[in-house]
């Protein structure tokens, strides 16, 4: 088994093992329920597919909350508790510990995403939607999950504090996902970038209505791979001071 | 084994570490003793490559710690001053995910565990939780961590930190029991740990090496000199009288004088101990009690101590 799988493993073993883990999960799938209940399914009439469309937007800002309180133990525990050193003197790539965080976190937040799959099926027991129309919707849902996962890494890997971690990623994320706002102020070519640039808006919007687009898949790949590799220059920079 | 050449190390400005040379021989138990601050676990983090120099050359088994870091940890088993567990584990399963991850094969990771279990007396507390478990336990698996994957090179970082007096006894024995089967760098602040563990070692002062050698080459290299408490019957300066005949003798202080009996500290050489012995009854002093007043290591390190300091006193 590689190192990051390994690491990946232990990581996810000790999310299952303790409560915290579970208690991030289980709020947010308590809030996402009551987001569902009070907004997606509202109380006008709506079709089905307008509910699920509904459903999987408040769904990603839930998925990415997840993804961040997920994260904020990822490297940070590692500092704080001083086990870093074991897998700094261990033969492991930077990049291999990066990898197996991001991936344990990546794991546990699917378990999450998949457990929300109640509330569609509740819509498909009174109506009617396509299975792609879901499937997309959760392709979409694992993306901007792998993306705030991958920037809760980062926020990770740059203090031993969880808290301090979480506050930084979530930053971030803001910061990303109202990078639109600065379309408004700008001209062009930067009113076209920023909005092109921001985590959620034109390329969430799609998979949300059941709509795949390549380019949205290579975006939150691309977010996923800079965050992470950003982390791993902080590891490496680490070593250094 | 290892070659340490002109290593330095700089948090921000200040030089942790600056211009260490030294270098150890295969299957040596290495004592590295300083005081606190003194440079001792940055420079053990170098040589486990958690660190990577500022300036200088490491080398262990000719791969160089910059260069090759990945085939130095291969061959290194670091135990940090905090041990590094991942406490929801067992025991079991910490070191089997430690054996794997420095690249023993899935079908001799139970051997290996087995093995380091057996070395550091963890077997009976295999299935245990390691956050349940005490501190001295903490400290061995921390010791076991190091050589699950059987390294050439042990190196500790204060292993007997925050443990109590059997505990101590049991880590030495421990560390002693590796010797031959691994090359082990030790360091400490507690001097009677040393003296008691390694056959060679290594003094760091404010981040350079001040002296080395084994402890008899070091006692011999700084004269000897040790500090003798005397015990005796009578007024103290009958007996400071008699000291002074002693060849070899130093400075001799009165600790105590009180209920007709009085403690004295003297700079003598240990083997002119009989000698004073024989001055103090000759001059018809009552002789209750002779000692060592410190170890010969504390005596040496003091000694280090004092001169390291003096060129700073006098450049102040």
């Amino acid at each position: 088994m590689s190192a990051a799988l390994l690491i990946a493993r232990r990581e996810l073993g000790s999310y299952l093992r303790t409560w915290s883990g579970y208690l991030v999960v289980a709020g947010c799938l308590a809030l996402n329920a009551l987001m569902f209940h009070a907004f997606a399914m509202g109380s006008g009439s709506k079709r089905s597919a307008e509910v699920i469309s509904d459903f999987f937007y408040y769904s990603s800002g839930m998925t990415m909350t997840a993804a961040i309180l997920l994260s904020m133990r990822l490297l940070a525990e590692e500092r704080q508790s001083g086990t870093l050193a074991l897998l700094y003197s261990s033969p492991l790539r930077d990049h291999e510990i990066v990898l197996g965080k991001y991936l344990s976190g990546m794991a546990f937040l699917a378990i999450y995403i998949l457990s929300t799959v109640y509330l569609p099926l509740m819509v498909i027991v009174n109506g009617k939607i396509s299975v792609g129309h879901l499937a997309a919707g959760y392709l979409g849902l694992m993306l901007i999950g792998s993306a705030a996962m991958a920037i809760g890494t980062f926020g990770s890997a740059l203090t031993k504090s969880q808290v301090v971690a979480a506050v930084t990623s979530a930053v971030l994320l803001v910061t990303m996902l109202v990078a639109w706002l600065l379309a408004h102020v700008t001209e062009r070519p930067l009113s076209t970038i920023f909005p092109a640039m921001a985590l959620h808006g034109m390329h969430f919007s799609p998979f949300q209505k059941g709509v795949i687009h390549v380019r949205d898949i290579v975006y939150y790949g691309l977010v996923t791979y800079v965050a992470l590799f950003a982390s791993t220059r902080v590891l490496e920079a680490r070593r250094w001071k | 084994m290892i070659q340490v050449e002109g290593l330095t190390k700089y948090y921000g400005r200040h030089a942790a570490i600056g211009n260490l040379t030294f270098s150890i021989e295969r299957g040596q138990v290495v004592g590295f003793l300083g005081l606190n601050g003194a440079g001792k676990s940055t420079t053990l983090k170098v040589l486990g490559c958690v660190l990577l120099p500022t300036s200088g050359r490491v080398s262990i088994e000719g791969c160089d710690v910059v260069r090759d870091p990945h085939e130095i940890r291969k061959r290194i088993g670091y135990l940090p001053e905090q041990p590094p567990l991942y406490e929801e584990m067992t025991v079991g399963e910490y070191l089997t995910f430690v054996a794997q991850l420095r690249g023993v094969g899935a079908k001799e990771t139970p051997a290996h565990v087995a093995d380091a279990e057996e070395k550091t007396a963890l077997r009976d507390v295999h299935g245990e939780v390691i956050a349940g478990l005490s501190h001295g336990f903490r400290q061995r698996v921390g010791v076991a961590q190091a050589l699950v994957h059987k390294p050439a090179l042990l190196v500790l970082d204060e292993p007997t930190a925050g443990l109590d007096p059997v505990q101590i006894v049991e880590m030495r024995s421990m560390i002693q029991r590796l010797r031959g089967s691994h090359t082990v760098l030790v360091s400490s602040h507690i001097l009677s740990e040393i003296s008691q563990t390694c056959d060679h070692l290594l003094i760091i002062q404010e981040g350079e090496i001040v002296a080395r050698g084994t402890e008899q080459e070091l006692e011999r290299r700084l004269g000897g000199g040790s500090r003798v408490e005397v015990e005796v019957a009578g007024p103290a300066a009958k007996a400071v009288a008699a000291i002074r005949t002693v060849p070899g003798a130093g400075g001799v202080d009165i600790e105590s004088e009180q209920d007709g009996v009085a403690r004295l500290r003297v700079e003598l050489a240990s083997e002119q101990r009989p000698a004073l012995a024989r001055a103090l009854v000759g001059a018809g002093v009552d002789l209750l009690r002779m000692d060592r007043a410190e170890g010969r290591l504390e005596s040496i390190f003091l000694k280090l101590a004092r001169e390291t300091r003096e060129p700073s006193k006098e450049a102040a």
